[in-house]
């Protein structure tokens, strides 16, 4: 009897150790998690990883705190709002002095940070805002700037006369919305040219391939494509093969790696350069401010750039 | 299968001619379906029926098909496989990685790809086989496995490929090579199906796992065998679309899966196994290539997209329904 409780609690044993072995193993691997043990831990919730956009702004984010002595804790959501939730439940009881979240969705971010400002937990929102609750400081690009840009731009780029084609991102998005308002508002004061055909294709390069290719068969004399990311203004100019950036010109938006190298490359004609390093920056300076009790701007408009082939050096 | 047919054969003089309509609609729904679209599509534009929009939607239909031939093997065996999209993924970025980091040759990395396809697969049909995990769930946890490796490996972006594997996605001599890939790949599924005595347990274990067991067949190694031939194809897929945008992308083939599921079933193959034909898996991803294709051309609202495709799926997989209706007679 005695041995038999001995024998269960030693396999008990062994299973908790393996187990926390395996955490311990994953927080190892995971390392980037966090970069320095001293200072006041700062959470950041970033939507998805998996997509370089926020890789790099979770770089520029890790840099900062670097430089600040900030103990920054990142968390993927994964696209996924209810995870994104827990993980600022968690951050709270973690101790965190103040949360950077990115919303995987700005609705579902409401209840998700809500009981944090319940607390006086300073609450940073970056990229996209938060609704239905008022955080402490919102770090942004002008998206509706940004769309306007890339219409003067591309406006000229055509001679200010033909058909455009717009490749939109994820229906529904507030990125999709800003960037398609932005471009098509203020293309209407070229009365030369007109919007052919508007086709969403998420946001996706393979997929941009496929609808590029395609609304090329239907409207075989449109001489712009704007695009309202980078990975979809690639697939569009892999879709136009050698007409791109002759024939037919590309406006991409976001100044991804790959972006910038079609730029300098002639391909695509400009992008619009968001700067997710910066974003990632400022609202870590901005969380630095708020824990130290320092006044911050509620809203932190991050400029955006045009790059075209003359300024694309700089950009890098 | 062949009884019941002969039982319909043997009624047909007492049928009616609308019975035999009705019949023959019922078995060839997904193919009538494909005409009726093309006929409409026609109709609506000028730029749908020329020569290298046709080229087009074959290059567009190329990665679900061949995914969906991969399918086809798990789905007649009764099974599924959700890692498909995932495995394109990680077997594309391996190819990818393997060159440009590397540095290794171009051919070499490929055989990289495909053997990564094809652990991925046996992995799966392991799990499904001697853990008696069920493949829904199986090849879900390979799903998120997979796509966490992929985004692990290239730490979220897009890497380059080799001149070696954009070969898949260019044309030669006026033949796309995706098209090539995609006829290549159906019938090596339609030999293994239709010619091998591993085709033949893939049905048999589809049909009735227990009987076929008591039949002497080896249903683990059918198992294990359907899932690595799945994701051996979902490697293939993984070349197609990695060589038609010059790189690796973390998030290629996101969603794929239920596109190839959603072909396999349009093409007549039921989920409860035991049933299912290559040609009728190539039908259903050309069926969803001409309505994405044909949605862009009309300029459809994304909006409304969606909707459309869902509505097609469903309608089409009644015709399924509708044929079991018929052969219960």
């Amino acid at each position: 009897m005695m041995n038999i409780t001995f024998k269960r609690s030693v396999r008990a044993a062994m299973a908790i150790l393996c187990a926390g072995a395996l955490m311990a193993g994953a927080s190892a691997c995971g390392g980037s998690g966090s970069s320095s043990a001293g200072g006041d831990k700062v959470a950041l919730l970033v939507s998805t990883l998996n997509n370089p956009f926020f890789v790099d702004l979770r770089d520029g984010a890790q840099a900062e705190a670097k430089k600040l002595g900030l103990d920054l804790q990142v968390s993927d959501a994964q696209n996924d709002s209810s995870t994104q939730q827990n993980q600022a439940q968690n951050a709270q009881s973690q101790g965190a002095k103040a949360v950077i979240i990115n919303p995987v969705d700005s609705d579902a971010a409401g209840p998700a940070v809500a009981p944090l400002l319940s607390t006086k937990l300073p609450v940073i929102s970056v990229d996209r805002a938060v609704t239905g609750e008022e955080v402490d400081s919102h770090v942004a690009s002008d998206n509706v700037a940004g769309g306007a840009q890339a219409a003067d731009e591309l406006a000229k780029a055509i001679g200010e006369k033909g058909q455009v084609l717009i490749l939109q991102g994820t229906p529904g998005a507030a990125s999709t919305r800003d960037r398609g308002k932005g471009f098509k508002d203020e293309i209407k004061k070229y009365p030369g040219i007109t919007i052919a055909a508007e086709q969403t294709a998420n946001f996706d390069r393979s997929q941009a391939l496929d609808v590029a290719t395609n609304l090329m068969q239907s409207k075989p004399d449109a001489v712009g494509i704007y695009a309202e990311n980078d990975e979809m203004a690639l697939g569009a100019v892999q879709a136009l093969g050698a007409k791109a950036g002759t024939d037919v010109k590309v406006f991409g938006f976001d100044g991804t790696d790959d972006g910038l190298k079609q730029v300098a490359d002639g391909k695509l004609v400009g992008t619009i350069a968001q700067q997710p390093k910066e974003l990632g920056r400022k609202a870590v300076q901005n969380a630095a401010k708020l824990i130290k009790g320092e006044k911050v701007q509620k809203t932190e408009q991050i400029t955006v750039k045009t790059v075209t082939k003359e300024n694309v050096a700089d950009f890098q | 299968m062949s009884e019941t047919t002969k039982v319909v054969e043997g009624d047909k003089t007492k049928d009616g001619t609308f019975d035999q309509v009705k019949r023959f609609v019922a078995r060839n729904g997904a193919l009538l379906g494909l005409v009726l679209l093309c006929v409409v599509l026609a109709l609506a534009t000028p730029a749908f029926l020329t020569g290298p929009n046709i080229l087009n939607v074959g290059i567009q239909a190329a990665t679900v098909a061949i995914l969906a031939f991969g399918q086809t093997f798990v789905i007649v065996s009764a099974g599924i496989d959700l890692s498909v999209g995932s495995v394109a993924a990680v077997s594309s970025m391996l190819v990818a990685y393997t060159g440009a980091s590397m540095g290794l040759p171009g051919w070499f990395t490929i055989l990289v790809g495909l053997l990564a396809g094809a652990v991925f697969g046996a992995l799966s049909g392991i799990a499904n086989a001697y853990l008696k995990l069920p493949s829904f769930i199986a090849t879900l946890a390979m799903m998120s496995v997979a796509r966490g490796l992929t985004l692990v490996i290239s730490d979220g972006r897009p890497i380059s490929t080799s001149g070696m594997v954009n070969f898949f996605g260019t044309t030669i001599v006026g033949v796309p090579v995706p098209i090539v890939m995609m006829l290549i790949m159906g019938l090596i599924a339609a030999v293994i199906l239709n010619f091998t005595s591993a085709g033949r347990s893939m049905y048999a274990v589809g049909g009735n796992m227990e009987a076929s067991r008591l039949s002497g067949i080896n249903v683990h190694r059918t198992q294990i065998m359907v899932f690595l031939l799945s994701g051996v194809f979902a490697a293939v897929a993984g070349l197609v679309i990695a060589g038609r945008l010059h790189s690796a992308q973390p998030q290629a083939a996101t969603g794929y899966e239920m596109d190839a599921i959603a072909s396999v079933v349009i093409g007549g193959a039921s989920l409860s196994g035991g049933k299912g034909k290559v040609s009728g898996t190539f039908i259903g991803a050309i069926l969803l290539a001409v309505i994405r294709n044909g949605l862009n051309i009309l300029n459809v609202s994304s909006f409304w997209q969606q909707v459309v495709i869902g509505l097609v799926i469903a309608f089409a997989v009644s015709f399924d329904t509708l044929r079991r209706k018929e052969d219960a007679h």
